[in-house]
Parts: C-alpha cells; structure tokens; sequence
C-alpha cells in the first residue's frame, strides 16, 4: 500500500465530493443521480475486493448480498416501517448472517467449487426472491425512502449524495485499515500461501469466514442504499449477471487496491450508460446491441488488462509499482 | 396423492435430469481435461436450439434439421475453442470466468441480431407428437419419452467411448496429467478442441430438444448452465459417472419436489402457510441438497481423481 494509492483515492473522492455543486451551477441533476449510482455499485465492488482481490476468494454470488439488504429494506417498508434507524440496522445484520451461513459452508471448498458454490447460493436466493408472491415475486415491488427523524431528507438529491458518498469514504477508509491490519495480514497471506498460514498455526478458515462475512455486510450496506435510490426492490438485484458485473468492476479498476474498484465501477457504468449511445452515432438502432462490443472488451480487459485502471494510473503518476495486481487463485 | 400424478412427475423430473445430463457432461470434461471454467457452456444450449430451430425450418424435416444442426453445432464448438477459449486454459479460473462472461454477452447479442430478440417456437411432427400409455390410464408425451431415451443413448454412448476406445483413453490420460499427453507425441491442441467441441454437440444436443418443449431465446441456456454447475458440484468435477448420477437427482428432486412439497407441508401447517412456503422451499431444494452433500463431501460424491 504504497502512498500513490492514497493520494489517487483521496483525489478520486475529491471528485466525488465536487460533482453535486458542478450539476447545481450547469443545471444537469441527472448527472448528480447517476454519480449516486456509481458509488453505490462502489460501495458493493469495494467490499468483494476485500475477499477477491486481498482474500483471493472467487466469490460469484456477491450481488445476492445487495439483493438482502435491498430486501431488507423493501419488506420493513412493505410492513409501513420507514425508520432509517430500523431498516439499516436490520439490512446489516440480514446480509451478516446469511454470509456467514453461505460462507461457512461455501469456504469448505476451494478453487472452482467455491466459484460455482457462491454462484448456487445466489441463485438460490434469486429464486427465492421470485417465488415469494408476497413481495411482488418476479415482478418485485416498490419501497418508500428510509426516513431518518428528520435528520437526513433522502428524497433531497443532495442529501441523498453525500449519505452515500459519506458511506464509501467511510467503507474505504475502515477497509483500508483493515487490510493493512494484523487481521488483513493473515487474509493476504492465506490469499498468498494458506498452508503455510496453517501451519504458522493460524486458523484461516475462521479468518477467511470473517472477512467473507464482513465483505457480505458492506455489500449490504449498499444494497440498502440501492433500494432507497431506486424505490424499488426486485429479484433482479440479485441476478447472478449482476455479481458477475461487481466482479467485473474489481478487475477492471485493479483488484487488491481498494480505490481501484471505485475507479471500475466508474467505468463500467459510464461504458453502460454511454456505449449505446456512441454505437447510436456511429450506426443507426445500432445502440441497443452494445453487449455485442462490451463483450469483447471485457474479454480483452482479462486478456490484457494487468492490475487495471488503477495500474494505468499508478503508472502515470510515476512509479510502476503496486502490490495488487498478483494475480493467482 | 395422486400415484399416478407422482409417476407423471417422476417420468418428468428424469427427462429433466437427463437434460441437465448432457449439459454438464460438456462442462465437466472440459473442466476435467483443460481445467477450464466455461460459463459461455449456457450459450452452446442457446446456439444449439437455435441452428435446430432454423435448420428445421429449412429442410422442412424435424430429424434432417437436427442431423444438420449437430454437425453444425460441433463447428461452432470447435471455432469457439479454436479462437477464444485457447488462450484462456493456462490463466487463471478468475479470468476465465470474466472472459467467458464476456462471450456469454457477445454469443447473446450476436442471437439477437440474427434471429431477432422475440422468441422463437420450433413444432414438432406428428410422430413425435403423441402420447403413449406407460401404464394403464396414464398416458405420457412420446416426445419426452424420446429425450430420455436419446439421453441415456449419449449416456451410454459417451461411457463406452471414454472407458473402451483409444479416444476415451487419451481423455483419460489428458485429463490426469495432459503434458505427459502431449510429450507422448499426442497432438494435444486437437484433442482439446475435438473435446470441447464434443461437450458442445451434447449441450447443444439438449437445446435442441429443449426447444419444443419451451421456447427458444436469447440467454436461454443460463439459468440451465447454473443447475448444471450444482449437477457437477454434486457428482464431483471432472466426473462423468457422478455428473449422471447427480444429474437424475438434481432432476427427480427438483420436479417431484415441486409437487410434493406444498403437498408434504399440509400435514404439517395450515392451508395457506403451506401454499406460500411450499413453491419458495421447492425453488431452493436442490440448493439445500447440494449444501446438505457438500457437508459430508465436500468434494462432491464421486471426486475425479484430479479433482
């Protein structure tokens, strides 16, 4: 973790920080809406980052965390509970749970058994999410704004940005501190050479499981955050392409780097937002068929792309270094 | 309880084992032999459907449209491995699993274009559209009766070859040690395509017959990709033996369950307790399956030795 990486994320934040006055001044709250957006997809991909960059856990069911806390969220309002005190608490400790349930057991395997394990849970909560009529199944259902006894107003656009943007600079710098920890230690260093760990005497399964679950946690967190900025709950949070698009993000950004993943999700959703409409210039109903050239550049970010967005700036702010783009499994 | 309801389902559940058979037998000798994770596996099923669909409709005969389709589906198999997934065998699973994420959006899209974004329905002849008595007074779809059939031919078919022929043995070789395969002068390049392109024709296989029975679309195949995964998790990777297996139980537990479950819970709880957890437990029975076997064995039931 060298200095580099705390300067380029205190001047990615500095970003963050400036969009709302800019969207104000130019008269585009759009913009402003979309940036939320973006942080909250931050805040999901920084916390996979935790177990997949720095852990070297293949988790391919990371989205099902977003989908709890957004159901958490939804289904309190559903009861006509709005309190924000309530609903967050409860998100949290929801997503808690289930990832130490789906991590303990997921975190007896290795290698691609967990890859698919995680994805198989995922998908069994999707179903579960479609199969309860209740709550909308399928169709999903709407959800009001948490309310926060008046001290934040998350239907205020700006009130609603800083919350989130006061979430992610808080999840970076507590994981920060984590990672460079004695606790994130060990969690490298099994990422590194488990056995060697075990044999050190530490039990890495249980550090492996805590920080699965505290990566299930932060997720969400933003899960919760999600619902309010869509009010609106759907299985479809949960769709097994949506973990596969976190995963996505942490590599493209760099993972293992923390502020690297900010910096994919950045990108990812600004290629989803703008990629059809380039497409639309070039070519005529050319747009709605953008997959068809997001697909080979994700194949080429995998292929090429070593230590991602975050690499690329590393590098151009001068020494080539950082720790995080080992790749292994 | 109907008895007769229950052997309906039963027939039904292992039609859909089987269907589910030939999807991960593709994805588990790839797995086994290349150390490959494919999730663009799905898109095969899709593409599969689709050529059948099409070829169909161009020969105007159901049984000439699939025995084009097969040969074609193998070709798009083996281009498929030939350009994208050969640089991908000496990275890593996380790699790829993003690059053929990738190609699941692309083999997506590229359907869209072609055959448009709306649902295709593929007939079938009045031969095959029947049903026959399989016991007295109950009467089953002839058609379903074929796809187990057809599955359990590739079942047996796919043994003999992996287990009595030179080929089976090379798969064998290489899916132990496939440098030593290759330093033996085998030409482990072709190998590895003909293989992959063979798990394709089986996927594909399945799309095909899949098609009649539901409808043919893009992403088709994904939701029966992630079931194959819980199949071969289950039997163990690299596994044919424990892919068949899993796979008939993953298919007879899912269906059957589905009619049983609400069923089962009325004892237990009232009416209405039982009609709302009934379809959620259903949904998630073979996840709690797989879990349950994973607690035992966490490396599947029938581990490949090169697990």
């Amino acid at each position: 973790m060298d200095r580099r990486q705390i300067w380029l994320s205190l001047a990615t934040l500095a970003l963050f920080a400036v969009v709302p006055p800019l969207t104000v001044i130019f008269d585009q709250p759009f913009y402003m809406d979309m940036v939320a957006r973006i942080m909250v997809f931050a805040i999901a991909a920084v916390s996979l980052d935790l177990i997949l960059g720095h852990g070297g856990m293949v988790s391919f069911g990371h989205a099902v965390y977003m989908g709890i806390g957004a159901y958490a969220v939804g289904i309190l309002s559903y009861y006509g509970i709005d309190n924000g005190f309530l609903q967050i608490p409860l998100a949290l400790a929801a997503s808690a749970l289930i990832g130490l349930i789906f991590g303990a057991m997921s975190l007896r395997t290795s290698g691609v058994y967990f890859i698919m394990i995680t994805l198989a849970f995922a998908q069994m909560l999707y179903f579960l999410a479609i199969s309860l009529e209740e709550f909308g199944g399928d169709d999903g259902m709407s959800s009001m704004r948490s309310e926060f006894a008046g001290l934040i107003d998350l239907n205020d656009a700006m009130h609603f940005y800083y919350l989130v943007f006061a979430v992610l600079a808080g999840v970076l710098f507590c994981l920060h501190r984590l990672v460079l920890s004695r606790f994130g230690m060990v969690i490298r260093a099994s990422r590194t050479n488990e056995r060697r760990m075990q044999a050190m005497g530490f039990p890495t399964y249980r550090y492996k499981l805590a920080a699965f679950t505290i990566a299930g946690t932060i997720c969400g967190l933003a899960g919760a955050l999600f619902a309010n900025l869509n009010e609106f709950v759907s299985p479809d949070v949960m769709h097994w392409t949506h973990s596969g698009e976190i995963m996505i993000m942490v590599i493209m950004g760099g993972m293992g780097t923390l502020i690297g993943p900010v910096l994919g999700a950045t990108a990812f959703l600004l290629l989803e937002e703008y990629l059809p409409q380039w497409m639309e210039m070039a070519m005529t109903d050319a747009g709605e068929h953008w997959a068809i050239i997001m697909g080979p550049i994700l194949i080429a970010i995998v292929l090429f792309g070593r230590g991602g967005i975050h690499a690329l700036l590393a590098a151009s702010l001068g020494r080539n270094g950082n720790n995080g783009s080992k790749r292994d499994d | 309880m109907d008895p007769l309801l229950l052997l309906e389902q039963a027939f039904n559940g292992l039609q859909f084992g089987i269907m589910l058979f030939l999807i991960a037998a593709g994805l588990t000798l790839v797995f086994g032999i290349m150390d490959m994770v494919n999730l663009a596996h799905g898109s095969l099923v899709m593409i599969g459907a689709y050529l059948a669909t099409t070829l169909i409709a161009w020969t105007g005969s159901f049984l000439g449209g699939l025995a084009l389709a097969i040969p074609a589906t193998f070709a798009v198999g083996a281009l498929v491995e030939v350009v994208a997934l050969r640089t991908l065998y000496r990275r890593n699973h996380l790699d790829q699993v993003l690059a053929t994420f990738g190609l699941i959006l692309f083999f997506n899209e590229i359907v869209r274009i072609v055959w448009g974004p709306v649902s295709l329905y593929s007939g079938l002849p009045d031969y095959l559209m029947g049903h026959v008595e399989i016991f007295p007074d109950a009467p089953y779809p002839v058609f379903r009766l074929v796809i187990i059939a057809v599955g359990l031919s590739v079942a047996a078919a796919l043994y003999l070859i992996v287990a009595h022929t030179r080929l089976g043995m090379l798969i064998r070789a290489g899916a132990s040690n496939n440098e030593m395969v290759g330093a033996l002068g085998v030409n482990i390049k072709s190998l590895f395509t003909f293989v992959f392109a063979l798990g394709a024709v089986f996927a594909g296989l399945a799309g095909m017959m899949l098609g009649p029975l539901t409808s043919v679309e893009p992403g088709m195949g994904e939701p029966l990709l992630i079931l194959a995964f819980v199949v071969i998790i289950i039997g163990g990777i690299g596994s044919i033996r424990g892919a068949f297996i899993a796979a008939i139980v993953v298919g007879l537990v899912d269906t059957v369950g589905r009619v049983m479950l609400p069923v089962l819970l009325r004892a237990f709880v009232d009416d209405a307790a039982a009609d709302t957890a009934g379809p959620a437990l259903a949904s998630m029975l073979i996840y709690i399956l797989m879990a349950g076997i994973l607690v035992v064995r966490p490396q599947g039931l029938f581990p490949a030795r090169t697990g």
